[in-house]
């Protein structure tokens, strides 16, 4: 165990730490801009620059791993000019236009700059050249506001094993993007926005629709309804300094009234909708290939309520479609059923319905302009914000974020169970479906504590579990004796892991859940900014309360679902469903 | 030989699809290797004279490496081009050494002469017009390459003379032939 002092404080840490990671033990804080918890250090943006004893020239703390009796220093004289002069030759080049850059008060270099009191650019000169990218639906890119820091790069090409950035050219000319400076379609992009999450700067960040939906709101023929995905109540209040972890379900409700919204629902109603569909089709599944012995059934079955996995899997693993459940994910079922039932319920024509959904999630924007998300006979789901536009739009709002009161959702759409809540997070579609299947095949209430499947929860990339199905129903009784096996995967490298390991025949499971940002949508490229694992695991723990202080804790529970059924869907898997609720796949070419 | 491939009109000495087998010969002897990358490009461009678009799309896709990780190594090296290239390729140095004795004169003088910039290649396609930065020969500084032939000590005022030297030696093989 190297022992070393920073700043004349001992510390004692594992071998391999970097000076960095020894100084977050003992809260020593060293600036960092490409620093990337979990990944290998590359150094690039030279910001954590630390005086070590014995060497001529400052050595970056996050790719410096410390040695015994090592003596660091990070606040004295040459350290404080040298983190400086680094944070001017990058302002220097950086298109900065903070008043009107999309990151204004969201910015680590912004707030560098302030930190460090530099009030002029001592180095004025040629500028990174700008290309401007929205060739996607989701994301933009400015490249004269990057500063080559190449977290994206990292969390593209190793977390979700994508690849779409990369550092083309060389030199002063390094441009980072997809290949040859090309627009961002022109490379196989899942649109997750994990690199808008982590970029220090305004370099990517979504497509801004916020004046899209003031218009919408500001026109008196629309009804404008709202859905926000269970992921947004945990994690909105970061965007008014709030801790992580701190639930707003009820402050957003009434904030989303307040801005004029003409119903306020729920993205859980569908979620629990997504169970019944989905836990359905995974016993229709097995049924047919236990009893039926049908060959052509795809087995395991996996997940597919995240738009980014949808992208992932049609581009890199076109031969597993036929194993991604048919169902739609829960905003577009959401936007399905807000313009065929509700609208007939509310006696309004589907044109007049305005969907917006609030999504921690980048992809959104990408799924609901799939041409064939328009089961309703018009586009679904009008506008897709994420958590930071809803943020941005409360305060554009003039609200008080702090002040409001709290409301409760309307209904029926924003009935919900807290199945529904734990979408929000890994493991969580896997512990609701099970709540579900489990009580529907057994007639029995869920044996777990708490209702929680501990082996599949938490943010260990690829979890595994297995149940066995006993004393099962008559109707049910195929099933009998089985050890239904799943598994729980975050972060695309993970489901790539859970693919490899099905194919080589490693493992066999009969059901994948699979959401394509680490942590799942909690952790989404859409949501507040910075998340690293700490806060996923708040805003998790947030989650779970939720969940638990609910009444109605399973989704087939929900009275509104029910109706849903009796008035309108029939049953599970029907013709109805089908037309609503159900979609299909196409394999992409990967570039 | 002017052979005429099955599937493609090309008339290039080596039809275009023995090419296309080469290169699949290459990737099946690199593949899962490390640091197999650069190699196939390099042999990828000989065999091919550059790196056209549908041989780096192929190359990423068979070696399971992202598209834009393929053009990032292409673009990061000069050595590599995804523009066809003219029958010499000259290349200036400009290191240290070869700049400070002159090279930038030598640069704008083959510009001059070739009506090209860097880049670029002249409209008979004989000479493409490169820089690089170094190549070993400090002490014969300044140095040019027209393919692998160094040029020592190069002059700006020679420049037209030089290239004269090639253009006459392509008319006497044209007549010849």
């Amino acid at each position: 165990m190297p022992k070393l002092t920073i700043n004349n404080i001992e510390v004692d840490v594992a071998p391999g730490t970097t000076i960095l990671e020894a100084a977050k033990q003992v809260d020593i804080k060293i600036p960092t801009l490409c620093y990337l918890e979990g990944c290998k250090p590359i150094g690039a943006c030279r910001v954590c620059l630390v005086d070590v004893k014995g060497f001529k020239d400052p050595l970056t703390a996050c790719s410096t791993p410390v040695t015994e009796g090592m003596r660091v220093e990070t606040n004295n004289r040459t350290i404080r000019k040298a983190r400086r002069a680094v944070i001017e030759l990058l302002l220097s080049e950086h298109e900065g236009n903070c008043q009107t850059c999309d990151r204004n008060n969201d910015c680590e270099l912004q707030a560098l700059a302030s930190d460090f009191g530099i009030t002029e650019i001592r180095y004025p000169g040629e500028k990174a050249k700008q290309v401007f990218d929205a060739s996607t639906p989701a994301l933009v890119r400015d490249s004269a506001k990057c500063i080559n820091c190449r977290r994206c790069v990292t969390v593209c090409n190793q977390i979700q094993g994508v690849g779409s950035l990369f550092p083309q050219g060389r030199g002063y000319d390094t441009f980072i993007g997809p290949a040859f400076c090309n627009p961002l379609k022109d490379v196989t992009c899942v649109q997750c926005g994990q690199c808008a999450a982590i970029c220090p700067v305004g370099a990517i960040s979504e497509r801004d629709q916020v004046e899209e939906v003031w218009n919408y709101i500001d026109d008196p023929t629309k009804f404008v309804v709202v859905q926000t995905a269970p992921a947004i109540r945990a994690a909105l209040g970061e965007c008014f300094g709030y801790p992580p972890g701190t639930l707003v379900t009820g402050k957003m409700t009434t904030a989303l009234r307040n801005i004029g919204f003409d119903a306020v629902f729920d993205t859980n109603f569908t979620a629990d909708l997504t169970i019944m569909e989905e836990g359905t089709e995974l016993l229709t599944r097995l049924k047919k290939a236990l009893v039926d012995q049908d060959k052509n059934v795809a087995l395991p079955m996996f997940t597919s309520c995240s738009p980014g996995w949808i992208n992932y899997a049609e581009s890199f693993f076109p031969e597993m479609l036929p194993n991604l459940s048919t169902c739609k994910s829960p905003q577009q079922m959401f936007g399905a059923v807000a313009k065929t039932y509700y609208a007939e319920k509310i006696g309004k024509d589907a044109k007049d319905i305005i969907v917006i959904s609030v999504m921690p999630c980048t992809a959104k924007k990408f799924e609901a302009q799939r041409p064939e998300m328009n089961a309703s006979g018009i586009t679904d789901v009008d506008v897709v914000l994420t958590t930071r536009e809803l943020g941005k739009m409360i305060k554009q709002a003039g609200l008080d974020f702090d002040a409001l009161p709290d409301s409760e959702m309307d209904a029926p759409l924003g009935i919900s169970t807290g199945a529904a809540d734990i979408f929000a997070n890994t493991g969580g579609v896997m512990e609701a479906a099970l709540r579900t299947v489990y009580e529907l095949i057994t007639g029995r209430d869920f044996p777990f504590p708490q209702l929680h499947v501990t082996p599949v929860a938490g943010l260990k990339g690829l979890k595994e579990a297995s149940i066995k199905l006993e004393g099962l129903l008559p109707e049910w009784s195929f099933l009998e004796g089985v050890e239904l096996k799943v598994a729980v995967a975050h972060g695309l490298s993970n489901a790539k892991k859970a693919i490899e390991r099905i194919k080589s025949g490693e493992a066999q499971y009969h059901f994948v859940e699979v959401m394509c940002c680490p942590g799942g949508c909690i952790g989404g490229g859409g949501q507040p900014r910075f998340t690293d694992d700490q806060v996923r695991e708040a805003r998790i723990a947030a989650i779970y309360r939720e969940d638990e202080r609910r009444q109605l804790r399973k989704s087939h529970k929900n009275p509104a679902v029910q109706e849903l059924y009796k008035e309108f869907l029939k049953a599970p898997l029907g013709k109805m469903s089908h037309k609503l609720l159900h979609t299909h796949y196409k394999a992409k070419e990967k570039i | 030989m002017v052979t005429e491939c099955c599937t493609c009109s090309c008339k290039t000495e080596v039809p275009e699809c023995e090419l296309w087998a080469r290169l699949n010969e290459t990737l099946d002897e690199y593949r899962g290797k490390p640091g197999n990358l650069i190699p196939v490009l390099q042999i990828a461009q000989t065999l091919f004279g550059y790196l056209p678009e549908k041989v780096l799309k192929h190359i990423s896709r068979e070696l399971d490496k992202p598209y834009s990780e393929v053009a990032g190594v292409v673009g990061f090296y000069s050595f590599f081009s995804t523009h066809p290239r003219g029958k010499y390729l000259i290349r200036v140095c400009l290191g240290t050494a070869c700049y400070v004795r002159g090279g930038k004169e030598i640069l704008n003088s083959l510009k001059k002469n070739l009506k090209i910039d860097v880049g670029e290649t002249t409209e008979d396609k004989l000479f493409s017009l490169e820089v690089g930065r170094c190549f070993g020969a400090c002490g014969l500084a300044p140095v040019i390459l027209i393919n692998d032939k160094v040029h020592q000590r190069v002059k700006p005022s020679k420049i037209a003379e030089l290239l004269a030297e090639y253009k006459s030696a392509e008319e006497t093989k044209g007549e010849s032939r």
